[in-house]
């Protein structure tokens, strides 16, 4: 387990300047009055086999990162290398058969199945798509095979979602994810709907299949203390950019960046003898419509300075990791 | 083809895609539930339209009797079986009367009449049961044509977007913004005045407000988790309409022909007003009886059965239609299982 | 031992379930509030503890009802209460505030409006008076330019900022009691820890009693004096936060703690509490929880187990505990 843990692998997927801008439409002849910048510029980096974990709160642009990768959205700019193709600049055709080593899981486990379909279908669909199986039999067989891997009977695939319990439909949408075989998974908050105890079993189950199959995982969430569990790698995003990058213990241990320290310290603790809440970000989180100047997390940082007014930090090495902060270079 | 013919192949086909739908709900729990609790909220209702839905059928199934050397011998339905051949008065006779109304000749059946008879001496009751079948046929024909219409452009539009949406909606708006009553009237002028045409004429314009709906949902639908999944998975994108993003619209097919069932036996109504409806529809009794309101003393049963049987058809079929979007709506679902 | 603010005894709230039989969702619960205090009653998703609020001020959505229990506030009985004297209580004796402050809030309406109206309807304040009480509350739940923002609609304010009207609009009657029902949920996790901060402070300036309903035992551990914890319907496990965070008596806390991920250490597998919650209607006789429970024995399925206390911090129902705590 830990020899795959520790083994650097080549960069199965790179990010380079994504850019995903939505132009905001107003007024009577709906003109593009100004540009929502939902991805300003992230670089990602992920191993095979790893597990990068993607950090931020609401608004931050994580979500619109991972859906990016997948093109479920077109972004507007930057490069996206899975396996040393850009998918960016593939057209429908040649993207389809890629699409498979690419899968994603959802957050709402009830809006990710389709009501209608048992879990069966609902898991042979992306076999059938990518002729995986050589008939009905045959998918069967392997739906049953996925099922029992995200540890549910085989007899689960006769039911339909609503007969399933949250930590169910998610196994469900996991088993699904994994039918085509893929090389990367995306979990977009894949366990942030769950209760904490279903949560534990899920995380426990993605560990196992990370060791089981190399998967590599981009994990998207806002909660530190998962992250801590499953991840080697973090990147935490604020408004768009990318403000931190580096391995898992040292962002627990050694955050460079004031937001990581402001996200770390408002973490609560079930340790009764420590309450360990503080504020070390105040006011409200900024419309991504209208970033402050400079420094984007300059109007919430408690060490903020004339410079991180006006001028814009870029990314820069700081211990073993990277900060965009004037202050951990 | 001669018309009875026609309306025996119909009946068949009605009879067909009854049980098909019945053994399709039938096979799965779910669907069996849900028209269950229909039932058990609407008991007397679901009764009601099942009595008229068994009259249509009844007066759908007709032959000739052969009648050796007699060539112009009318085909009767099953229903017609049930009252006497050649029931006919002259004229008018009040209900359960042994005599006719003017003048006071006896009658030929007498005290037979239950609701009487009208201008022509035709039985009130017979009728009235008749009309049945008209505005079934109606409410059936038309829904036949204008749903399936309404789900492909409305989904077209609201699944791809862009030019087709254009399209769609430019259609819609141009349609919506002519007053339905006389755009109905034009069209029947242009092509007849058959129940046919009618039903038809009526389709082109009752599919715009189930098609903007449909439209609406689609986009909803669009968005959902598991429409992107499919498209992760690399499902095709007419596929994914077809797989996931229809089926879903079903619920609102069966609330929407439920619930557009009575405004479009209204409208055929209206349309008999204006003298452009269908033979032997209730629209129809009702217009002729205008003139018999003048007379003095008034001749109201006539009026009265025909009202009578649309406004309870009408009534039972709004009241299981409530029931019928109450159980299907996706919300009450999670109350259900 | 003085009487407590509010004391709920052997609450039932009972839902219809299939073919006519009731389904009780709250299975006579107990839960006392002294004065000043923040009690927490925290559970996953289903146990009843939502439900539990809604009862203590009577919003119970048809086609629920309290079927037995009693609810006292301040020494007086709130059940069989007839809705006018209710109203009354609500506001001025015990405000709630809810998980989503967008639909708590009437979009059409400014929030300064909705805290005045709040104020207003409880005292009879003249207009001026009450705007200037309801700007005082703007500031004192740290909201930045209560003059601007008084006029502002719902719709134009962040999660953060709405949560701070809605603790506005509950104290604005100068309640006893504030119940709070998955407060932060919503919020991103810098701003929950601004509106912890906020409730904690606010407590002690006003002392004002807080419930707290949650599922985070974080956030417990922030706010909480005394800790109650709910399974399918029945408090399993009470007593003051040191005792049920520091040492959980019951497994089903015991597992709970165990899940968190934040707790392990990084090589360190997370323990699991197999299985999941059972629907009401699916209920085994005997202990609720014995299907999932690594100390289970034959006497779990057979009877509940009773509450046993342990101390004055502590109690626990639970055979396995109490068999363990006779050896």
């Amino acid at each position: 387990m830990s020899a795959m843990r520790d083994a650097e692998g080549e960069p199965l997927l790179r990010v380079e300047a994504l850019r995903v801008w939505f132009p905001v439409r107003a007024g009577l002849l709906q003109r593009p009055t100004s540009v929502l910048r939902a991805v300003d510029g992230v670089d990602l980096t992920l191993g095979a086999g790893r597990t990068l974990a993607l950090v931020g709160e609401s608004g931050c642009g994580k979500t619109t990162v991972g859906r990016s990768i997948l093109r479920l959205l077109e972004p507007n700019g930057g490069r996206v290398l899975f396996e040393g193709t850009d998918l960016l600049t593939l057209g429908p055709a040649a993207l389809r058969p890629i699409r498979r080593r690419l899968q994603i899981v959802f957050q709402d486990p009830m809006a990710s199945l389709d009501p209608r379909l048992r879990v069966r279908d609902a898991i042979a669909e992306g076999m059938q798509a990518f002729g995986i199986g050589t008939g009905e039999a045959e998918r069967t067989d392997r739906v049953g095979v996925e099922l029992r891997r995200v540890r549910l009977d085989p007899s689960y695939m006769e039911r339909f979602p609503h007969e399933l319990s949250g930590g169910q439909r998610q196994r469900v949408c996991i088993a699904r994810a994994l039918a085509v075989q893929p090389r990367l998974l995306v979990c977009d908050e894949s366990v942030s709907a769950l209760d904490v105890s279903i949560q534990a079993q899920i995380l426990n189950l993605l560990r196992d299949l990370q060791d089981e199959l190399g998967l590599a995982y981009l994990f998207i969430t806002h909660d530190l203390g998962v992250v801590r569990y499953l991840a080697h790698n973090v990147a935490v995003m604020y408004l768009g950019q990318i403000v931190e990058t580096a391995a898992t213990a040292q962002i627990f241990q050694d955050p460079r960046h004031p937001y990581t320290r402001a996200l770390l310290a408002a973490m609560p603790s079930v340790d009764p003898l420590r309450r360990s809440v503080a504020v070390r970000a105040h006011g409200e989180v900024p419309s991504p419509l209208h970033p402050p100047s400079g420094c984007r997390f300059h109007t919430r940082c408690p060490e903020a300075f004339a410079r991180c007014r006006s001028e814009a930090p870029e990314l820069a090495a700081s211990g073993d990791g990277a900060s965009r902060c004037f202050l951990s270079a | 083809m001669e018309r009875h013919v026609l309306g025996n192949l119909f009946a068949a086909a009605i009879i067909g895609l009854a049980s098909f739908v019945a053994w399709r709900v039938r096979s799965s729990a779910f669907s069996r539930e849900r028209v269950a609790e229909i039932v058990r909220r609407r008991p007397i209702a679901t009764i009601v339209v099942a009595l008229y839905l068994g009259v249509a059928l009844l007066d759908s199934v007709a032959w000739r009797d052969a009648q050796p050397g007699e060539v112009s011998v009318e085909a009767r339905s099953l229903l017609d079986r049930v009252f006497p051949t050649d029931f006919r008065e002259r004229s008018y006779s009040a209900p359960l009367a042994d005599v006719e109304f003017y003048g006071g000749q006896p009658l030929a059946h007498p005290g037979r009449h239950l609701l009487g008879t009208d201008i022509l001496g035709r039985d009130v009751l017979h009728l009235a049961l008749g009309g049945a079948r008209v505005a079934l046929l109606i409410g059936g024909l038309t829904s036949l044509i204008a749903i399936p219409l309404a789900i492909s452009l409305g989904l077209a539009a609201g699944y791809f977007g862009g030019r087709v949406d254009d399209l769609v909606f430019f259609l819609l708006s141009t349609l919506a913004s002519m007053p339905s009553i006389l755009l109905l009237v034009a069209l029947i002028m242009v092509i007849g005045r058959g129940p046919i045409q009618v039903c038809l004429a009526l389709a082109v314009t009752s599919w715009v407000s189930f098609c903007r709906v449909v439209r609406g949902e689609t986009l909803k639908l669009r968005e959902l988790d598991y429409v992107q999944a499919a498209r992760a998975l690399g499902v095709s994108e007419l596929r994914i309409a077809w797989r996931h993003v229809l089926p879903n619209l079903s619920h609102l097919v069966v609330i929407t022909f439920v619930l557009t069932f009575s405004q479009l036996v209204l409208s055929e109504a209206i349309l008999s007003w204006l003298g452009v409806g269908i033979d032997g529809s209730w629209g129809q009794m009702i217009d002729q009886a205008r003139d018999e309101l003048a007379r003095d003393p008034i001749i109201g049963w006539n009026l009265a059965a025909a009202s009578a049987a649309l406004f309870v058809l009408i009534l039972a079929v709004n009241r299981v239609g409530d029931a019928v979007r109450d159980v299907l709506d996706p919300h009450t679902l999670r109350h259900l299982s | 031992m003085s009487e407590p603010l509010l004391r709920v005894e052997g609450l039932v709230t009972t839902f219809p379930g299939a073919r006519g039989a009731r389904l009780p969702v709250v299975d006579r619960v107990d839960v006392a509030v002294a004065r000043g205090e923040a009690v927490a009653l925290v559970g996953e998703s289903g146990c009843g503890k939502s439900m539990t609020a809604l009862s203590i001020v009577g919003l119970v959505p048809k086609p629920g009802r309290i079927d037995a229990g009693s609810v006292r506030m301040a020494g007086r009985e709130l059940r069989g209460l007839p809705v006018t004297a209710l109203r009354r209580v609500r506001g001025a004796e015990i405000a709630m505030i809810f998980q989503e402050p967008a639909t708590s809030l009437n979009p059409v309406q400014t929030v300064g409006a909705q805290v005045v109206e709040a104020i207003t309807l409880h005292e009879s304040v003249a207009r001026g008076e009450a705007r200037r009480r309801a700007l005082g509350l703007f500031e004192q739940v740290g909201i930045p330019d209560p003059p601007a923002r008084f006029v502002a609609y719902p719709h134009q304010l962040s999660g953060g900022l709405k949560q701070r009207v809605m603790i506005a609009i509950a104290l604005a009657a100068r309640p006893q009691l504030l119940i709070a029902d998955e407060p932060t949920t919503a919020l991103d996790v810098t701003i929950q820890a601004q509106i912890l901060e906020l409730l904690r402070g606010l407590a002690r300036e006003t002392g004002t009693a807080i419930l707290l309903i949650t599922h985070d035992l974080g956030v417990v551990n922030e706010i909480a004096d005394r800790v109650a914890v709910m399974y399918a319907g029945r408090i399993v496990e009470e007593g003051t936060r040191a005792a049920v965070l520091g040492a959980p008596r019951h497994p089903y806390t015991q597992g709970l703690l165990r899940s968190i991920p934040a707790r392990a250490a990084p090589d360190e597998r997370l323990a699991e509490i197999p299985g999941a919650v059972p629907a009401p209607d699916m209920w085994p006789s005997g202990c609720r929880f014995a299907d999932r429970c690594v100390l289970v024995m034959d006497t779990c399925r057979a009877r509940e187990p009773e509450r046993t206390s342990f101390g004055a911090n502590a109690a626990a129902r639970c055979h396995a505990v109490v068999a363990e705590a006779s050896r």
